[in-house]
């Protein structure tokens, strides 16, 4: 009885989905890119920015023609922030609607979870923002658009020596976050090499609210700058924390302090630090300007670093397939691979041979409670 | 030297902070021989009813709005330290429940407000308004601020007025002799349960105010805010021997002051692992704490 119904149902589903796949591949005249983002749950705020940045370069590019005579298709996928939910959405991008490249995921470890399968089926892999390193170790079809933790951390070091003429620094990192700890060592050594020196060194774990200890040790052994590898919430009180004690060394650190809160909790204590991250809506650069003018016409607010990182994305990304001049993913994957000096609104991005970007850190500065453009690091 | 006793001056603010909180668990346990394990939560409700009422003043750093916060923060977790006690541990005590029932039900009672506040409140951190301009002083190369003064003399000043109430009046008198002999003590008169009532407003008083403290001192609070310190404050209490309340003070300063130097020579990693480290080898050396007796007159 049970049987009886199984195998007709079965059938039916099977031939449903070979006369739609059928079907999908007579009226291939458009080229289908494959978004994979957080749009609900924890990194929710990330994957919507991505997907604003993405969803106006996609309309720009349409705009003038799309690319190869076809228009452009991106097809959007959820994965609530759940990296096993990424690796379902991206077998169905890759099986069911056959896109000729994935463009995702926005944090490391979901964008680890679907680079596998991406390198399997040969389907080209570019993150906007996932910085960990073995990211693109995966294989030759993962490529980045954003700078790993290395290169933040050691750029940074450079930042500190060269600009801020800093010759002794303390480091407080988060000893719960991988990102922490890479940006601490990748300064360390730098700083180290270029005849800085570490003067003292001390660690928190995310989640404190109290840094009186770690800052009054820092305090003692004199630096002139501290690094502060961590995100925002608790920045923002070692911060205001440091100023309370009368530290007066300048505050240096990366791209998990952008985020407006970290003002709201440091407030005035802000004052004159500095952090490094991907992109600075206040830069001068025509090509910067037009993009937020044009993301506020379309949004109604300032583009962030992800909504600019998803914007840079998808033009790199139709820019290495008009220079493939087919959508064959062996071809574009080359493409993708000898991108030098991308016009991105993050700055001109090289994608190296191990598949990361090279490209300039933003530095901004805090300056009358909002981030002003300082300088840019080259790679 | 210098930085020896900068690092001790950050210990006492804590210590201060610790010491008010155990007090709460100390006396709870006194008269009812009860961990009131809800009690850290009830030291988070302060501070968010500090929060809520410091958001609603026009003018939130004069003199008048300070009091305000500090005393709306008190009187609300004095009605929750009585809301707990009576629908929550009453009629477990009458029916003489296993001690086992009044653990399950203070835990349950934890959960429900650590829960019941992230649904109201959200669980990402808010920031405390600055209600109190922060000042620096320095004396002789050692910087304190005018929070850790604050913090430092307040709680002295209210283990002070604890001290009296429980010592010379006659509320405090009927405390101590339920938790020498409840049954006796009810024999001969004593409200019995308007005790209990009162030893849980005052406990919760004190941790409304350490919470209000707490979240100027750091200064953010949320929901799951309580958990720590509530654990940490326990530990005090046992520190000090439970059911004493000098053992608390005494539990609670030594604490901060060993968590400092811990994590200021050692590592802030191994901050949270040495206050329990505390606790195991308390138990396991001496059971009744640093001023416990063998027998104690409890309260």
């Amino acid at each position: 009885m049970r049987r009886a119904l199984v195998i007709p149902l079965l059938s039916a589903i099977f031939l449903a989905v070979f006369l739609s796949s059928c079907g999908k591949k007579q009226e291939e005249t458009t080229v289908k890119i494959g978004v994979i983002l957080p749009l609900t749950g924890l990194q929710s705020t990330f994957g919507q920015s991505v997907r604003k940045g993405v969803e106006l370069a996609l309309e720009e590019i349409n705009r003038a023609g799309g690319i190869l005579g076809k228009q452009v298709e991106c097809i959007i996928e959820d994965d609530e922030s759940k990296s096993d939910e990424a690796q379902t959405v991206a077998m169905k991008l890759i099986t069911k609607d056959k896109v000729h490249l994935i463009i995702g995921e926005v944090v490391s470890s979901s964008t680890l979870a679907i680079a596998p399968l991406c390198q399997r089926y040969k389907i080209p892999l570019i993150t906007p923002s996932a910085t960990n390193v073995d990211v693109t170790k995966t294989g030759d079809f993962v490529f980045r658009t954003c700078f790993i933790d290395d290169f933040q951390g050691s750029a940074l070091a450079r930042f500190a020596i060269e600009n801020l003429k800093s010759k002794r620094a303390a480091i407080l990192k988060d000893v719960k976050s991988d990102y922490s700890l890479g940006l601490a060592s990748a300064f360390a050594n730098t700083f180290k090499e270029m005849g800085g020196e570490i003067v003292n060194e001390q660690a928190y774990t995310a989640g404190d609210t109290d840094f009186r200890t770690q800052l009054t040790s820092i305090k003692a052994s004199d630096p002139d700058l501290i690094f502060i590898p961590g995100y925002y919430t608790e920045v923002g009180l070692i911060i205001r924390q440091a100023r309370e004690l009368s530290i007066k060394a300048m505050l240096l650190g990366g791209d998990g302090w952008d985020s407006p809160k970290l003002i709201e909790i440091a407030g005035a204590n802000a004052e004159g630090t500095y952090y490094g991250t991907h992109f600075s809506p206040v830069e001068k650069e025509p090509r910067v300007q037009e993009f937020v003018s044009a993301f506020k016409k379309k949004y109604n607010e300032e583009p962030d670093a992800l909504a600019a990182l998803g914007y840079d994305t998808l033009r790199l990304v139709a820019d290495a397939i008009k220079r493939a001049g087919t959508t064959d993913s062996e071809k574009v994957k080359e493409q993708l691979a000898s991108t030098t000096n991308f016009p991105g609104v993050t700055g001109d991005i090289t994608i190296d041979e191990n598949r990361n970007a090279q490209k300039p850190i933003v530095i901004l500065k805090i300056e009358q409670q909002k981030p002003i453009y300082f300088a840019t690091i080259k790679p | 030297m210098n930085i020896f006793i900068q690092q001790l001056v950050n210990g006492l603010a804590w210590g201060g902070i610790y010491a008010l909180i155990s007090i709460g668990y100390t006396m709870v346990y006194g008269v009812m021989q009860l961990i009131n394990f809800a009690h850290g939560d009830v030291f988070m409700a302060g501070a968010f009813a500090g929060l809520v009422v410091a958001n609603l003043l026009p003018n939130k750093t004069s003199f008048p709005s300070v009091v305000l916060v500090f005393l709306s923060a008190m009187l609300f977790s004095t009605f929750l330290g009585i809301l707990i006690e009576r629908f929550g541990y009453r009629s477990l005590w009458r029916k003489k429940a296993p001690r086992l029932s009044l653990l399950i039900v203070a835990v349950s009672i934890s959960l429900l407000l650590e829960n019941g506040g992230l649904f109201i409140f959200g669980a990402a951190p808010r920031s405390f308004p600055q209600i109190i301009p922060l000042k620096n002083y320095s004396v002789g190369g050692i910087l304190f601020t005018n929070l850790q003064l604050l913090i430092i003399l307040t709680s002295l000043f209210l283990m002070g007025i604890l001290h009296i109430i429980v010592m010379r009046t006659k509320m405090g008198r009927a405390m101590r002799a339920v938790a020498e002999d409840s049954e006796m003590s009810a024999l001969l008169g004593i409200p019995r349960e308007r005790i209990l009532s009162f030893t849980f407003a005052l406990g919760s008083s004190l941790a409304g105010i350490a919470g209000v403290m707490v979240a100027l001192y750091t200064p953010q609070i949320n929901p799951l805010m309580g958990l720590l310190p509530g654990l940490k404050a326990f530990v005090a209490a046992v520190l000090g021997g439970i059911g004493s309340i000098p053992g608390a003070m005494l539990g609670g300063f030594v604490l901060g002051e060993a968590e400092t130097l811990v994590s200021a020579y050692l590592s802030s990693s191994y901050r949270d692992l040495f206050a329990f480290l505390v606790l195991i080898l308390i138990l396991l050396f001496r059971p009744q704490g640093l001023l416990g007796k063998g027998v104690v007159e409890k309260i």
